[in-house]
């Protein structure tokens, strides 16, 4: 022993490598988290500008933009909300304050845990079989809704389970006591106060919308294009609503294509937006979480 | 409002009781949903996965070693295929989950407070990040320096194809890097979870704290560990966009410097121009369907351990 001492640390070799390791690792994530995210940055912005945000890509007008896959990305968002969330909510609803543990509510808790570890791909294939050949929507933002809104699901019901759960028994007991009906009690106590858990989950959901690319390529298509707007505005809102029924890609779906033919400028010109929008969505997510809370 | 409030409260019985009745009916089938979305989508994998068993024959698609899927006498073997998923998925594993564990380590054990809370976000925002956007940087950056190496190594190789860098280690590469924010969040939040009394106990027996940390706590916090591993698993295993352009465009064994394809990656490059109804485009969903067969694998190990998990608890 050259420590006779028990006062004196003794030193352990593999301690040290273990350390270094554990520094080495971590050094390396953050190193390529930041290095990614920094890269893309830099590389991108000198594409970005005005017109590249509010044109769309015409060999005609001589002009490279994405303004077309914007407002595809948003139609997307937006219809995928609108069925998702009802559906996510209410299932939510159904597991926290209907159901009574059993075989049934273990089922759709499993289910729901698969429908969240099915890779997008196989939700592009069964879009394609189902959405389009079944049910005959075609090829349009409408299918890659529909497809997306099975990928969002778990997320919507999860977090709003989690909020219904933080709220305490006390209110509800409080509400059924005054002689409420339990609709009554969920529509006026428990949706307020678990608002955070939900807008949580929706904001979670359009991180997943807007970062989609496998699931869209075979039922949303690539389409850029705009409708072309005349002086007729019922004519302009039929548009509007007729570009549901329409192929649109969205930014990702751009973004691969731009990569696939090589033209990375733009491609990461996209990546840069699509960091962007990905930087606010993680701020809303905080917010949301911080702002909403329940007052207690 | 106003109104609306007294007659939920004051109105007849007759009409709150037809109220909650309907209530209930549209949670009830809003949580029916998720049941009704993986059964059907269980279905229509099998059903269109099927079709090209029976015409081309299970033994050749499995163990044929050739895919020609266009020519004259197509050929549909897919074994390079799913070996190069399961080779891959491996290796990626293999690669990211020591540097995953041993961060999250250095998150929650290590790292001074501060330091931690502004790496925690930085991992958070990567999971976030589109998967085309790591299938760009890993071609645009990841490529050329893959292609130096590649003409480093088979320098005086007369058989070797030249791959230009899109190969199973650039593959490989994107994919441990894009498991890693998965594999750190949740293993932090298991490590985080370890009752600190078992730290405690084994700093007070005189461990020092890296042996606190291999021989205790990480034992401690293994279902979350493992739990961030079969996560890993799955999403390298399921990853498409990502690797499409990154791993090559042929059917290859898998080797490291092989062109090969995923089982994601070949539905992604030929459903384009499969045509429809012909048996090319069938034997691409019998790939989904090998793709879903392993997912549902994992999801049944994932579902065991956090049953395990919760009885220790």
């Amino acid at each position: 022993m050259r420590n006779p001492s028990i006062t004196v640390k003794r030193k352990h070799p593999i301690d040290t490598f273990l350390m270094g390791a554990i520094y080495l690792s971590a050094f390396l994530s953050v190193f390529l988290l930041l290095g990614i995210i920094g890269y893309v940055f830099v590389k991108g912005i000198g594409t970005v500008s005005l017109s590249f945000l509010t044109t769309v890509t015409s060999a005609l007008n001589q002009t490279v933009g994405i303004l077309g896959n914007i407002v595809n990305t948003l139609y997307m968002i937006v219809i995928t909300l609108l069925i998702a969330t009802p559906l996510g909510v209410g299932a939510a609803i159904y597991l926290n304050e209907y159901a009574k543990p059993g075989r049934l509510v273990s089922m759709i808790e499993f289910t729901t845990e698969t429908l969240s570890g099915i890779p997008s791909i196989i939700f592009g294939l069964f879009g394609m079989v189902f959405f389009w050949e079944t049910l005959g929507l075609g090829y349009s933002i409408l299918t890659g809704s529909l497809t997306l809104t099975l990928m969002v699901l778990p997320l919507i019901t999860r977090n709003t389970q989690e909020a219904l759960r933080t709220v305490p028994d006390s209110y509800r007991n409080g509400a059924l006591g005054m002689g409420a009906t339990k609709w009554y009690m969920i529509r006026t106590i428990l949706l307020p106060s678990s608002m955070s858990g939900i807008v949580t989950g929706v904001i979670l959901a359009i991180g997943r919308i807007v970062g989609e690319s496998a699931a869209l390529l075979f039922t949303a298509g690539s389409a850029y294009r705009l409708p072309r707007f005349t002086e007729d505005v019922a004519g302009n809102i039929g548009k509007c609503f007729g570009k549901i029924m329409e192929p649109g890609g969205t930014l990702t779906i751009e973004l691969y294509l731009r990569m696939q033919k090589g033209e990375y400028d733009v491609a990461f010109g996209v990546g840069c937006v699509l960091i962007v929008i990905v930087l606010c969505i993680n701020l809303l997510t905080k917010v949301a979480a911080n702002r909403l809370k329940p007052v207690k | 409002m106003k109104s609306e409030t007294n007659a939920s409260i004051m109105g007849n019985r007759k009409n709150k009781a037809v109220v909650e009745t309907v209530a209930q009916i549209i949670f009830t089938i809003c949580a029916l949903f998720a049941i009704l979305a993986v059964i059907s989508i269980t279905l229509y994998m099998i059903l269109s996965g099927t079709p090209a068993i029976f015409q081309v024959g299970p033994m050749e698609i499995l163990f044929g070693t050739v895919w020609a899927p266009t020519a004259a006498e197509p050929r549909f073997g897919i074994l390079y295929v799913i070996l190069t998923s399961i080779v891959g998925t491996f290796l990626a594993i293999l690669l990211g989950v020591p540097i995953g564990i041993l961060t999250a380590v250095f998150l929650a054990e290590v790292a001074p407070k501060k330091l931690a809370m502004a790496v925690k976000p930085a991992v958070e925002l990567l999971a976030g990040i589109p998967s085309v956007v790591y299938g760009l940087l890993g071609i645009y950056l990841l490529g050329p320096v893959m292609y130096r190496l590649e003409k480093f190594v088979f320098a005086d190789s007369t058989t070797h194809q030249f791959t230009g860098g899109a190969n199973l280690m650039s593959a490989v590469i994107v994919l441990a890097i894009m498991i890693l924010p998965t594999v750190i969040n949740i293993s932090e939040t298991s490590i985080r979870a370890v009752q600190p009394g078992i730290k405690a106990a084994s700093l007070a027996l005189g461990a020092s704290h890296i042996q606190t940390i291999f021989r205790s706590i990480l034992p401690a916090a293994r279902s979350g560990i493992m739990t961030a591993v079969v996560l890993g698993v799955g999403r390298a295993i399921g990853e498409a966009m990502a690797i499409t352009l990154v791993s090559g465009s042929s059917v290859n064994p898998p080797l490291p410097f092989n062109s090969v394809r995923f089982l994601t990656t070949a539905i992604v490059s030929e459903m384009g121009y499969a045509e429809v109804g012909s048996t090319h485009r069938n034997m691409l969903f019998t790939i989904g369907l090998v793709l879903f067969v392993f997912i549902m694998l994992i999801n049944v190990v994932l579902s065991r351990i956090l049953k395990k998990g919760e009885v220790h608890r």
